[in-house]
């Protein structure tokens, strides 16, 4: 592995469904999530995602890729465009730097509005990765 | 400084929660549930050893449907102050992540967050409003695992403008051929009576012999795009920043001003072959437009 090594990319379709169970699993009960009516009446115009799920599907990304021996240390993600149902958010990964077994990654994760996260992961390889 | 700017800022540093409980105990079943929700197959969260997934750090601190019953009052007078100012609409635009050492089934956890800061008024596509920043210590059994800086937009929505319609073509007795053939669906090229030369835009002349003679030649309807500009600002009512503005040759040599439509305004370019067609922008009006790509 190097940097600059590009991760593949993992498309995630946005779902009602997913939207309103990634919002209940992260104990997340803000309407704007779960009900459309209210989530109009504030000017959107449609539930979307929490920022909660966003940064699971984030970490699912990651260890996905590099398996289940990679420690998450650090995510931090920006939220942008929202991932309203019907979307599709294709996540993509950078490698942008590497000291022994840490790693970081750029991660990006776009919609039909645009760039709904940006966000660097901060990790450590599996053994058999690192070296 | 604003009055509230600066009644805003003294909230920070000010606790919003000190020894909040964790709801529930890390536990397998909301593991599971988180990773059903994520699609997250990793095995590391499963079975004998399982770990929480580390992005679920903050899921672990929330009141969920009955609230926060520990929360310090300084999150909810800061909240209710940015209520009054009218910046009532919340959404959640950072999270910052630091998993110090992993959550078990078992652990207990407890948690320690303060206003970090308050921004001065920004305006944001969502609307005009204050962002705040808390940052939150957790702890499984007494122990450090992991911290988490949070932001959020307390704002006014920005008011949705009725979208106008787009301006009427002037027309007159000149020019009243073209677009009665605009309405049926051809694109009339006037050619001159005198000399044979064809022109476009409809003028009631010809520029070469001055002949005021005419008469008119389809468009085939190919063409390609000879320039263009991409439209960003000002954003007018009926129109969609960014959009190409392209001068569109049309195969029989005239050229004419038109939007290319079917492909993202930063893939247009000069040479693109496009063909014609007619876009109805509103129950009383069609314009003849150019969709590029594959033609």
């Amino acid at each position: 592995m190097r940097v600059g090594d590009r991760l593949p990319p993992l498309e995630i379709p946005i779902t009602r469904t997913l939207i309103v169970a990634g919002a209940i699993a992260s104990r997340d009960y803000q309407d704007v999530h779960h009900d459309a009516e209210l989530a109009r009446q504030k000017g959107s115009p449609d539930i979307f995602m929490n920022i909660l799920t966003t940064n699971g599907l984030v970490g699912r990304y990651i260890t996905d890729h590099f398996g289940p021996g990679a420690v998450l240390r650090k995510v931090a993600i920006r939220l942008g465009a929202p991932n309203y149902p019907g979307d599709t958010m294709t996540l993509t990964g950078t490698v942008t730097d590497l000291d022994g077994a840490t790693a970081q990654v750029r991660v990006v994760g776009a919609n039909g509005l645009g760039h709904h996260v940006t966000g660097t992961v901060t990790l450590t390889l599996p053994e058999e990765a690192g070296s | 400084m604003t009055e509230l700017y600066e009644q805003l800022t003294t909230y920070e540093g000010r606790p919003t929660s000190t020894s909040g409980v964790g709801k529930d105990l890390v536990n397998t079943p909301m593991i599971r549930h988180w990773c059903e929700a994520m699609g997250d197959t990793n095995p590391a969260y499963d079975g004998p050893g399982a770990v929480a997934p580390p992005t679920m750090l903050q899921a672990w601190t929330m009141g969920g449907l009955s609230g926060h019953t520990d929360r310090s009052g300084a999150y909810d007078e800061l909240s209710a102050l940015l209520d009054g100012a009218g910046y009532t609409s919340i959404v959640a635009t950072d999270c910052e992540q630091e998993y110090l050492r992993p959550l078990r089934p078992g652990d207990r956890i407890t948690f320690d967050a303060v206003i970090e800061s308050v921004s001065p008024r920004k305006t944001t596509k969502l609307g005009t409003g204050h962002f705040v920043t808390t940052r939150m210590d957790i702890r499984a059994d007494g122990q450090l695992a992991g911290t988490h800086r949070f932001r959020i937009l307390k704002y006014a929505p920005a008011a949705r403008e009725p979208k106008g319609t787009r301006p009427r073509p002037v027309i007159n007795r000149d020019n009243a051929g073209f677009w009665e053939g605009v309405g049926r669906h051809r694109l009339l090229i006037q050619r001159c009576g005198g000399c044979g030369t064809l022109r476009l835009p409809w003028l009631p002349g010809c520029n070469d012999c001055g002949s005021p003679e005419w008469d008119t030649v389809e468009a085939c309807g190919a063409g390609t795009v000879y320039s263009y500009v991409v439209m960003h600002h000002p954003p007018f009512p009926a129109f969609d920043p960014p959009y190409a503005v392209a001068l569109i040759e049309l195969a029989e040599g005239v050229r004419m001003i038109s939007n290319v439509v079917g492909v993202p305004y930063d893939k247009v370019r000069i040479g693109m072959p496009v063909q014609l067609e007619f876009l109805r922008v509103d129950p009383e009006l069609e314009l003849p437009v150019f969709r590029g790509g594959e033609v």
